[in-house]
């Protein structure tokens, strides 16, 4: 396809949607509103030109698909004979898989917690100093970019030569001027884990301590003042007064972080593809899906371990919509 | 008083400690995609700015080209091209004494053959008798480098490397995906907010649970649901149109929500006004809502581009990986695989691949950062 082709069929594309919503439009518009009857119509028709096309997408996309996987996982690789429980057993008793869900379950303690973390102490930092939004955009900035660009970024720091050559990757650059023999940090089973989360801190700690900084400013000024005429350290101030203020800030982003986590794919694919035992459940459901011509019960088990994942979040942002349709 | 300025440099040093470690990597990266490939492979990144030294392996040439001149049978010859500033500081003919000679010194050989080397590489090896061999003998050189920057890695990156016309694929991707949720769910989320009909708050409900619904969930069946599709009418779904209705679908509910989050924050007053004046839902849509809404839809363009230009996984699982479609990050992840050591490939790719996500970032910071919080402080 040719760049000029390509560039047709996105116009094309984008016109669809914007043609679809004038024309429907615009035939309601000159037929209705000339009886009460009419008038009705109109908008019971003019409710379903509006939704459809969201509608379809939703259910062809996310409804669909839950229900049909969580059918696959029953059945066996093509999807077309029974098998009841056999790919769940198969999950129990596979070794990458107990590894993988190990995985995830350390990057879900530690990922989270560290970036919430650093995300709040650099907001209180910076909140403070004169200088503080250059650094929070620079702290912000991995947001914005790939985790594969990320990937690259890391692993460039992470390469390794033979202790003859001379190191380019800086972290054993630091290692060998300090006197130790390099390593190839990504082949060091358990160890090589912390190097990947290290690069997700690195990203999420920018979401972080956005939203603390939002929250932040809406801390009263009065009580900060308060207490540091009557002589709180800074340091107690940050324990006694912001952390309990923040405190459904913090549950949000430790939530919204754990989200992201949950299916993280990208970085390890890109990094170590889950060799050296790093793999994680995304990882593995990605290679079933194509591995040995692809095995959609096994795929179709290992996503709805992750989606179990989520479940607890889901339940309570629906028991939040309720207490709020209630107000 | 003094208690008090000791804090804040501590706070100055710790923060400035944070940002120094974060500005890094990215820094490294971005300073080796503009040094020379052959420094790149041999130096750290932050030994840019200092003279580098280099050792070498160069050979002569063969007996083709001797001359004869005042006696002697000479080959002469240069080691390497002029342009790349090396100057030779020392050099040998023997690999385990590398260092041996210095420029302006004879060098001899077993043979009784002698050569001698200019710091440009210019070599002069003469002898009483003919040279018999088609292969010269090897020279050992050890030459500093000069810090040198270039855009030659941009441009191989761009035109050999496949990263150019993968940057234009990941626009026709990004671009569509995100400007056909945002399309579509304007209207949605307006109806959801301003329309009343039959089951419009279970739908607000499924909306609210998709939010958190991984994308894991869909793969599978809608990959089957496309190999279906591209038997059935004998065109591949795995392709363009294929991958932004994907994006809108994985997008939908988030796109959604902010919308509908912001709608709802409209005076009611004013939409009844319109009504009362005889406009319809589409008139007061295009009229009234698009003016209002203009930066929640920047700030969930904003979004929804950056979450579509960065993925890997919808653009690896449904695009065809040929060059005609394949993706960016997914392009940048087969240099991993086969350009591993070439991290002159690899860094500069990385770095075209950022240059939207940054200009967009540091352009667009405010509305990033607005759809970021509007996004998380209920989701």
């Amino acid at each position: 396809m040719t760049i000029l082709n390509l560039l047709f069929i996105v116009f094309l594309g984008i016109l669809f949607f914007i043609t679809y919503f004038h024309i429907s439009n615009y035939l309601l518009d000159s037929y209705g509103g000339r009886s009460v009857k009419r008038y009705n119509f109109e908008n019971s028709i003019r409710v379903i030109v509006f939704i459809a096309p969201a509608f379809i997408v939703l259910f062809v996309f996310i409804l669909y698909p839950v229900f049909e996987t969580i059918r696959l996982s029953f059945y066996d690789k093509f999807g077309r004979e029974f098998v009841g429980l056999y790919n769940y057993k198969w999950a129990v008793n596979d070794p990458e898989f107990r590894r993988s869900i190990l995985n995830n379950l350390v990057w879900l303690l530690v990922v989270p917690t560290l970036s919430t973390f650093f995300g709040l102490v650099i907001a209180n930092l910076a909140d403070r100093i004169w200088w503080g939004s250059i650094a929070k955009s620079i702290i912000f900035m991995p947001m914005a970019i790939s985790f594969v660009g990320a990937g690259v970024i890391w692993k460039f720091i992470y390469e390794y030569r033979g202790p003859d050559n001379t190191q380019i990757g800086l972290l054993n650059a630091i290692i060998v001027s300090l006197g130790y023999e390099p390593q190839a940090w990504l082949t060091i089973p358990i160890w090589n884990n912390f190097f990947l989360m290290a690069i997700m801190i690195w990203i999420q700690t920018g979401l972080a301590l956005v939203i603390f900084s939002a929250a932040l400013r809406s801390i009263p000024k009065e009580m900060l003042e308060a207490a540091r005429i009557d002589g709180a350290s800074e340091l107690k101030i940050f324990f006694s007064i912001i952390i309990p203020y923040l405190e459904q800030t913090i549950l949000v982003i430790w939530t919204l972080i754990t989200i992201i986590v949950l299916r993280i794919f990208d970085i390890i694919f890109a990094m170590t593809n889950g060799e050296w035992q790093t793999g994680v459940l995304a990882n593995l459901m990605y290679d079933w899906m194509f591995r040995g011509g692809g095995d959609s019960g096994r795929g179709s088990v290992l996503a709805i371990v992750i989606m179990i994942g989520v479940i607890p979040i889901l339940a309570w942002n629906l028991y939040k919509h309720r207490q709020e349709q209630k107000i | 008083m003094k208690k008090i300025s000791l804090s804040s440099i501590l706070s100055q040093l710790l923060l400035l400690f944070f940002v120094i470690i974060w500005i890094i990597p990215t820094f490294g990266l971005f300073i080796s995609s503009l040094r020379d490939k052959d420094l790149l492979a041999i130096s750290g990144w932050w030994t840019a700015l200092t003279t580098t030294e280099i050792n070498e392996i160069y050979r002569m040439s063969g007996m083709e080209s001797q001359i004869e001149e005042d006696g002697y049978f000479k080959i002469k010859g240069k080691l390497f091209e002029d342009n790349s500033g090396k100057k030779i500081e020392s050099f040998g003919i023997n690999s385990k004494k590398i260092n041996e000679f210095k420029i302006g010194d004879i060098a001899i050989f077993k043979d009784e053959s002698e050569v001698i080397l200019d710091e440009n590489g210019n070599y002069e090896w003469r002898s009483k008798s003919e040279f018999q061999k088609k292969k010269g003998k090897r020279l050992f050189t050890t030459s500093l480098s000069p810090p040198s920057f270039t855009f030659e890695n941009y441009r191989e990156v761009l035109l050999k490397e496949g990263i150019g016309r993968a940057f234009v694929n990941t626009m026709a991707v990004a671009l569509p995906s995100t400007l056909i949720p945002l399309i579509i769910c304007s209207f949605f989320a307006y109806s959801l907010t301003w329309m009343r009909f039959y089951g419009r708050d279970t739908l607000l409900a499924i909306i609210i649970a998709s939010l958190v619904v991984p994308l894991q969930m869909s793969l599978i069946p809608i990959l089957t649901i496309y190999n279906d599709f591209g038997a059935l009418f004998g065109v591949a779904a795995k392709s363009y149109p294929g991958v932004w209705m994907a994006h809108t679908g994985f997008g939908l509910a988030s796109t959604t929500f902010l919308l509908r989050n912001f709608l709802k924050s409209l005076p009611n007053e004013m939409m009844e006004a319109a009504k009362v004046d005889g406009a319809s839902h589409y008139d007061i849509f295009l009229r009234i809502i698009i003016p209002l809404s203009i930066p929640a839809f920047a700030s969930i363009f904003i979004l929804q581009f950056l979450w579509c230009w960065n993925d890997l996984l919808v653009g690896l699982v449904f695009l065809d990986q040929v060059p005609s479609e394949i993706i960016l990050t997914a392009k940048l992840k087969e240099l991993l695989g086969s350009r591993g050591e070439n991290w002159e490939i690899l860094t500069t790719g990385a770095f075209v691949s950022m240059t939207v996500p940054l200009f967009i970032f540091f352009a667009l910071q405010r509305y990033f950062i607005r759809g970021l919080v509007a996004g998380s402080v209920k989701g």
